[in-house]
């Protein structure tokens, strides 16, 4: 029988403990356990972005990280973006701008384009293709989620100013 | 000029076609974008079993002897399936519309057809323990020779891919092939001042999408089941699990919903009835989900082709004669490109009036995945190998593509190949348009003409 470990993580804000099967990535953890099912298993492989999260504040991808590690982390995804209501940012610029289809790529789109906001929050548009280029699509071409970022940096900068 | 045509269809919509040119949301990307939206895989059960696939590992071989004992006794196995336990077998998804033979195995009995065939399916309490045990099933085979393209295939004395048909080729109501014959393709030759002869050919191309294919079967007791899946094709998928499992549909509870990237590639029946089996015959949830390994090697890719076009033109521009040549490479097994052959054959005049044409297409078999669905299969690359060669045969006259492309448009009235007459092509008008967005300038007489014959 699989050994089980007890991991306690801050899950979008809100102390969360549950025990997981010992070697068990945080993408099964967070899906299975934690039930949040916004990061999504497209690969299992770290090749497709779907399972981006944000560990600390630095984006990772759940599917290659292991849940032990996490234990006493911030743990952030796309589940937890929007506040009372309000929709992030890139949450309502994908929204508007036609820049999710299927869906499926979304979530892990969205993380690896708030970690790069974070910390440049205006950015080139060659920036957010470098930051978009480990989140696969296979229906929107990107077009949209590249405009959708830069729309949402600029909505961003505006409320700053 | 443009006008709109709100006839066509008013006997079947009353739409005022205010909604052209608006922008309007998606309804389920509010949950996208929130990462609420649920998509199958996004529920789990408490005692779920993980069913993983042994396959095979040869394009063509003999199945001489399955042995499953060391896998049963993995810990954490909780049921090891072989064809044995599947109650009808042998099926074909298109027996639905009386598309036959039935030609292709659920799990393989004494035969594989193509590299990754499922011959033994795993169940256990987690998905590690399955993977292990999968790795313990021992299967001897005995290595056949296998075909891997069209010409090989139809070659005489070819190896025979699939049993079932006889011939590496799908048999028609028509015979070896589907026909379309109009005019005199011969006559129409003999008066052209051109003949261009051209093959075109294509590689197989998956789909790929971000969410795998995959299903969560929960046991509902009384014999009935839940069935979680991102199938693209739910009531051909329902029927055909009611034919391979031999119960009646109201045993099966069907729930679909969004699918993460399908493009085609979701309409095969190849999870759902071995995981229902799975569920119904321990009693507890199965969960069947493709690597993405799984996912690239397994699930049907839109099929390869070759497509010889000949066709005659006289030096101004008219196309008099047009033969084509089309195969379908359908992989082991028909699935639904028997229909993407037949569909091929009434599309391969392309949107153009042409008084004469033959036209075959073939169903082929080869010892290589099956093929299946993928965005307007049939006609895609039909139609890749027609624009091409309409293009050359504008370079052959030293014409201009797009005027070569008007003279030769079809119009309503016109009666197309396969005896339907054109009804509301507006192919001359689109045309018309996107010489005007694209700055591709056509000689004035294009700009007026129009697809109703009477104001031309």
């Amino acid at each position: 029988m699989t050994k089980k470990v007890p991991i306690q993580i801050t899950l979008n804000g809100e102390e969360r403990a549950e025990f997981v099967d010992s070697g068990a990535t945080l993408l099964r953890a967070l899906r299975d356990k934690f039930g949040d099912t916004s990061p999504k298993g497209g690969c299992h492989q770290g090749t497709c972005g779907a399972c981006s999260v944000m560990i600390d504040g630095e984006l990772h991808l759940s599917c290659l990280t292991l849940a032990e590690v996490c234990e006493g982390r911030a743990i952030e995804t796309t589940a937890g973006l929007a506040k009372d209501g309000v929709l992030h940012p890139l949450q309502q610029a994908f929204l508007e701008g036609f820049a999710a289809q299927c869906g499926f790529c979304t979530p892990g789109m969205i993380m690896a384009a708030k970690a790069l906001l974070d910390h440049t929050p205006s950015p080139t548009r060659d920036e957010v293709v470098e930051a978009l280029s480990g989140n696969i699509c296979r229906c929107t071409g990107y077009e949209p989620v590249i405009k959708a970022v830069l729309s949402a940096a600029r909505a961003n900068s505006q409320k700053v100013a | 000029m443009i006008r709109l045509a709100k006839d066509y269809f008013a006997d079947q919509r009353d739409d005022d076609l205010k909604q052209l040119g608006q922008g309007l949301q998606r309804s389920d990307v509010p949950g996208h974008v929130a990462g609420t939206t649920t998509y199958f895989a996004d529920r789990t059960f408490p005692r779920m079993l993980y069913l993983k696939m042994v396959r095979s590992p040869h394009h063509h071989a003999r199945i001489r002897s399955i042995d499953t004992s060391e896998a049963e006794r993995h810990p954490g196995v909780a049921r090891v399936l072989t064809h044995r336990d599947i109650p009808h077998n042998v099926y074909t998804i298109l027996i639905l519309i009386q598309i036959g033979p039935e030609d292709e195995q659920v799990l393989a009995a004494d035969k594989v057809r193509w590299k990754g065939e499922a011959v033994v399916a795993v169940l256990a309490d987690s998905e590690r323990a399955a993977n292990e045990a999968a790795a313990k099933v021992k299967i001897d085979y005995e290595i056949l020779p296998a075909v891997f393209d069209i010409d090989e295939a139809l070659k005489e004395g070819a190896t025979l891919v699939n049993e079932y048909h006889g011939n590496n080729y799908y048999t028609y109501d028509s015979g070896s092939h589907r026909k379309v014959r109009f005019g005199d393709v011969e006559k129409g030759f003999a008066e052209s001042d051109h003949i261009l002869e051209q093959t075109y050919w294509s590689s197989p191309i998956e789909h790929a999408p971000t969410e795998t294919t995959g299903c969560v079967v929960v046991p509902e007791g009384n014999d009935r089941f839940t069935c979680y899946t991102n199938t693209q094709a739910m009531f051909f998928t329902l029927d055909n699990t009611s034919i391979i499992l031999q119960m009646p549909g109201h045993k099966l509870h069907f729930v679909g919903g969004t699918v993460g990237g399908g493009f085609g590639g979701k309409v095969d029946v190849t999870v759902e009835p071995i995981a229902i089996l799975a569920s119904r015959l321990t009693g507890r949830p199965v969960s069947f989900i493709y690597s993405r390994e799984e996912e690239m090697q397994i699930s049907s890719p839109r099929a390869a082709e070759k497509i010889i076009i000949k066709d005659g033109i006289t030096k101004d521009g008219r196309i008099l004669a047009r033969k084509v040549t089309g195969y379908t490479d359908a992989g082991a097994y028909s699935r639904h490109s028997p229909y993407g052959a037949q569909k091929g054959a009434a599309h391969y005049p392309g949107p153009y009036t042409v008084p004469n044409v033959w036209i075959d297409t073939y169903c082929v078999y080869t010892n290589r995945t099956p093929s299946s669905a993928m965005r307007g299969f049939g006609v895609t690359i039909a139609d890749f190998a027609l624009e091409v060669q309409m293009d050359k045969l504008a370079r052959l006259i030293d014409m201009d593509p797009l005027e070569f492309r008007f003279i030769n448009a079809y119009r309503d009235g016109d009666m197309k190949a396969h005896r339907q007459p054109t009804e509301g092509a507006a192919l001359i008008e689109c045309m018309q348009e996107a010489s005007k967005t694209a700055n591709w300038p056509v000689a004035d007489r294009f700009m007026r003409m129009s697809s109703y014959k009477a104001e031309a």
